[in-house]
């Protein structure tokens, strides 16, 4: 039988219906499993001694997330639990407050595991660029996890955690879920509150969750989705009953759907490993009933030259709060207030932050907000006049979710354009509001591939549809890394004198 | 011709009112003046990390409605920025407010029969307070309250359509009246509910273009308004009359000294870098609410005016002083629609009432006479109850204590003594105690008429009726 730390959520939850199983065992599995793992996959920033919403044994049955085990990326913020963003701006920070999809969950049963780490301010894609350690990819220790919400989707992978939430503002959650081999949704920009989670670009930044399967996936999204009196750019449309749909709706037949393929994301930079999976994955879709066929989104080459000036332009305004005079780290090296802001903006924020604070300050700048930032604006908008025409003919796209598989650590960190691309599958649908899944699809060089399902604004259930029949018809999303904790890290130590277990 | 005839001033005002709502522009911390410091906050006004500003309604009703009253255009599109720049009294170290989509534009005020263009009206957040211990040049620490802090303001900016410094002042208090009117602030410059900066230049009469232009900031009164644009005129003219040229700059005025001094010049200025909110979503504005909103705004301060000359025939000067404030003018029309003169209870609260509110300093809403009251005196005088001079010591008493003046006159046995034995009775003992004056009021004197009826007041403690006490004395000294 699969171990408990395996499973998703739906199993765990139907072993507690059949009393074959009790909060106590699962958190003891986890917390085991954790022990063993995190020394080499360093998912968390910060561990729980014990989950937080523990002893609601009363809802635990009731609630589909009742007694669940989950992590939360670090930017999301947690009353009384320190929140950094993987940034040392942040230290010492602990929000008086929880954010909504923390209250949601809470309300809902699940218990909190701990923080997970994740690029500063979610500024990256490979988790490298957090203040504390970089996190490593549970399928090889070598690689990177992706990012930022590279944590949380290790995490889930290597079993510390049932199932995790991050933040996607360019691929955050999706990229990762595919170099880790899960699932991960970033939903309709609007169907989840922001209220409380960190602002990296708020009018890209969307949470969404990392889970073993789809199912997992539509249980939790039908949590934490909804309207938010708090956050004015949620969206007041309902929320349907996701898991019922996927259950209901038939799972082996695809027929009368329409599903579109844009051949630019097949373009740039594809690894052939990649492409081969995402095409037999896309087959088998066609297997399944669909219609399938190539089309076009002609502005894609433009989206991350838009997202790289949109989202550094928000986030250089996001961002100027930390200043060292009302919580988080302070210098202690100044002795006048521009002193006071400067050598605490120096010394909190890493490189990738400040390099795209003044990418943004930049682009925002007299003289230069028409040409950059206006015009970026202008190009968001013909990349969602893109999808729009393309959904007119299909019901949804297929692409995939990154280019290339997880790359090694330490790679890319001195070629920033290089690691920008990593995401640039995934940024347009962000700049377009659209929601779209990662889930597993197959395996290059060893190490997982994702594809990614896109759809029409709020359309979670057809997205979810798609991914559950071709999960159901495929074994990818049942194949755990094969993690044998410290030992692990010692061989790849022994391999790889870059990284060391004891780091 | 002297130098300042050659020239004149164009100025235009920017000003900052604080909304009346109860509660702040983005979160639901009370706006209360004067709580301990940091007590009305909370994570949203704080700007902690995670948190986002959801737009208070009553707050886009009020501005709305300063915005029909100022006879604006209402934008049916409007939409918030940031405006960015880093300073501790500023949570997120930027300022929520609207930039090139502002709410409302293209106004007017009227002022003394000029028409004061409005160019635009706009919603932001007002920022916290900074408190700074030590001397100032070396503070040794500066505390931060952030109470006001997301107070909301609507900022109200003037076309350079202001000629001199006193129309600055009359522009100022007709927007003051009209906020207070529609009921969105208490436009208290003494509180800071309603801020004021100035931009002036001068230029040759007859020239159409703008000279060099100077702000003119920390104006706290309307006195201070009037007194800075004075002085910084003066000192542009005599700039230009020594050949030189006007520096681009922002001056504050020096209460203390009355000249203006240099702050920051243009190079200084901020780039503030305004993009719009995405926290926030654009603002539509439908003919519905317009219209909802429209049926709000009571009669405002002209038409008010117009309509007293109208329907009470007082003076048009009558009129302007008891429609500057709301208030007044409200306590005046209840009076005049009950009372047959008009113009009597007019003199009644220019006279006694303003004398007495400038006197203790006290607002309208702080004395406690009634419309009633008034008429209530003015009849007991009237039916010779009590007399003239007795009125006015009711009255005194009404102010301090919003006592009927009934009741006063009862109390205190104010009741005019009209029993013509009693008056007699009085008129005789003065007669007899002053015999002089008797003489000389028979040799012609007429004079010595009034003081003798004097006397006879003094007599009766002011109480006996002045009509009876002439015709008596008269009837006395064989006048009559």
């Amino acid at each position: 039988m699969t171990e408990l730390w395996a499973m998703p959520a739906w199993k765990i939850h139907e072993l507690y219906e059949k009393g074959k199983t009790s909060v106590e065992e699962v958190c003891r599995t986890l917390y085991r499993r954790i022990e063993e793992v995190e020394p080499s996959v360093k998912a968390y920033i910060k561990l729980l001694p014990e989950p937080d919403g523990k002893g609601a044994d009363g809802r635990v049955t009731g609630s589909p997330l009742g007694g669940i085990p989950y992590a939360l990326k670090d930017n999301i913020c947690t009353a009384g639990i320190e929140t950094t963003c993987g940034s040392r701006i942040l230290s010492g920070f602990v929000p008086p407050y929880d954010a909504t999809v923390a209250a949601a969950l809470k309300k809902a049963g699940a218990m909190l595991l701990g923080k997970t780490n994740m690029d500063e301010f979610a500024m990256g894609s490979s988790c490298e660029t957090s203040a504390f350690y970089p996190t490593r990819n549970p399928w090889d220790l070598r690689c990177v996890p992706g990012g930022s919400s590279g944590g949380s989707a290790a995490a889930v992978a290597g079993g510390e955690a049932v199932f995790a939430l991050g933040s996607d503002t360019g691929g955050s959650v999706r990229q990762p879920a595919s170099f880790c081999g899960v699932v991960g949704m970033k939903p309709t920009y609007g169907r989840v509150s922001r209220y409380g989670l960190v602002a990296f670009a708020s009018s890209l930044d969307q949470i969404g969750p990392l889970t073993r399967d789809v199912r997992d996936c539509a249980r939790v999204l039908g949590v934490i989705a909804g309207h938010d009196p708090r956050d004015s750019t949620s969206a007041v449309a309902e929320v349907p009953d996701y898991e019922r749909g996927l259950l209901e709706g038939r799972k082996d037949d695809l027929r009368g759907m329409r599903i579109g393929v844009p051949k630019e994301y097949f373009a740039q930079g594809i690894q052939a490993g990649v492409k081969h999976a995402v095409m037999e994955a896309i087959k088998t879709i066609q297997e399944l009933g669909a219609f399938v066929e190539e089309c076009s989104l002609p502005h894609t080459e433009y989206a991350m030259a838009a997202y790289y000036l949109i989202a550094p332009a928000e986030a250089s305004s996001n961002l100027a709060r930390y200043d060292g005079v009302k919580y988080g780290y302070r210098s202690e090296h100044w002795s006048d207030l521009t002193g006071l802001y400067t050598k605490t903006r120096m010394e909190g924020f890493g490189p990738e932050v400040k390099r795209r604070i003044m990418l943004g300050t930049y682009a925002l700048s007299a003289g230069y907000y028409d040409a950059f930032y206006l015009k970026a604006q202008k190009v968001r908008t013909l990349i969602r006049y893109d999808f729009a025409k393309a959904f007119e003919r299909f019901d949804l796209l297929v692409a995939p979710t990154s280019p290339t598989v997880a790359f090694r650590i330490g790679e890319r960190m001195d070629d920033p354009l290089t690691m920008y691309l990593s995401d640039v599958c995934t940024i347009p649908i962000n700049l377009a509001g659209l929601p779209a899944i990662s889930v597993p699809c197959g395996f290059s060089e060893g190490l997982p591939v994702g594809l990614q399902i896109i759809g029409k604004p709020f359309d979670e259930p057809g997205v979810l549809r798609v991914a559950y029949a071709y999960e159901q018809a495929t074994e990818w999303h049942l194949r755990i890394p094969h993690l044998d904790g410290v030992e692990a890290a010692k061989r790849i130590a022994r391999n790889d004198g870059q990284v060391s277990a004891d780091e | 011709m002297s130098e300042n005839e050659r020239y004149e001033a164009v100025i235009g005002l920017e000003v900052h009112v604080e909304l009346g709502t109860k509660t702040k522009i983005f979160c639901n911390c009370p706006t209360t003046f004067g709580g301990e410091p940091n007590t009305q906050v909370c994570p949203v006004c704080l700007g902690l990390p995670g948190v986002l500003p959801v737009l208070n309604e009553k707050v886009l009703r009020y501005a709305l409605r300063a915005a029909l009253a100022l006879n604006c255009e209402v934008a049916r599109f409007s939409r918030f920025d940031r405006k960015n720049y880093p300073y501790p009294d500023l949570p997120k170290n930027y300022q929520i407010s609207q930039y090139d989509l502002p709410l409302a534009r293209n106004g007017y005020v009227e002022v003394n029969g000029r028409r004061i263009r409005i160019k635009r009206l706009h919603l932001e957040e007002d920022a916290g307070k900074l408190l700074h211990e030590g001397d100032g040049a070396q503070d040794k620490w500066s505390l931060v309250d952030y109470n006001r802090a997301g107070v909301p303001l609507a900022e109200i900016v003037s076309e350079p359509d202001i000629r001199t410094p006193s129309e600055a002042r009359a522009y100022l208090e007709s927007l003051k009246a009209i906020l207070q009117y529609i009921g969105v602030s208490d436009c208290k410059m003494e509180e800071g509910s309603l801020r004021c900066d100035t931009n002036v230049s001068v230029r040759r009469k007859g020239e159409t273009g703008f000279g060099t232009r100077t702000e003119l900031k920390n104006l706290n009164s309307f006195k201070a308004v009037e007194k800075s644009l004075e002085y910084e005129i003066a000192r542009q003219i005599s700039v230009l009359e020594d050949g030189e040229e006007v520096v681009q700059e922002t001056r504050a005025w020096d209460e203390s000294r009355e000249i203006t001094v240099p702050l920051r010049g243009k190079e200084e200025a901020h780039d503030y870098r305004y993009f719009p909110d995405p926290d926030l979503v654009p603002v539509v504005v439908d003919q519905a609410l317009l219209d909802e909103i429209r049926k709000e705004i009571p009669e405002l301060p002209s038409a008010k005016r117009q309509r007293f000359i109208r329907e009470y025939g007082i003076p048009e000067y009558d009129a302007g002083v008891l429609t500057a404030d709301k208030r007044l003018a409200d306590f005046f029309d209840e009076c005049a629609s009950r009372y047959r003169d008009p113009k009597v209870v007019s003199n009644w609260l220019m006279g006694e009432y303003l004398k007495y509110a400038n006197a203790t300093g006290l607002s309208f809403a702080e004395i406690p006479v009634t419309p009633e009251g008034l008429v209530e005196l003015l009849n007991l005088q009237d039916e010779g109850v009590i007399s003239g001079k007795i009125a006015k010591t009711v009255f005194e008493e009404m102010l301090k204590t919003g006592e009927r003046p009934s009741e006063i006159v009862k109390k205190r046995g104010l009741v005019q003594i009209s029993d013509e034995n009693a008056i007699y009775a009085v008129v005789d003992e003065v007669i007899a105690s002053n015999p002089n004056v008797v003489r000389d009021y028979l040799g012609g004197k007429e004079k010595a008429f009034g003081f003798l009826v004097g006397q006879v007041m003094k007599a009766t403690g002011g109480k006996a009726n002045p009509a009876k006490v002439n015709a008596a004395l008269k009837k006395r000294l064989g006048k009559e």
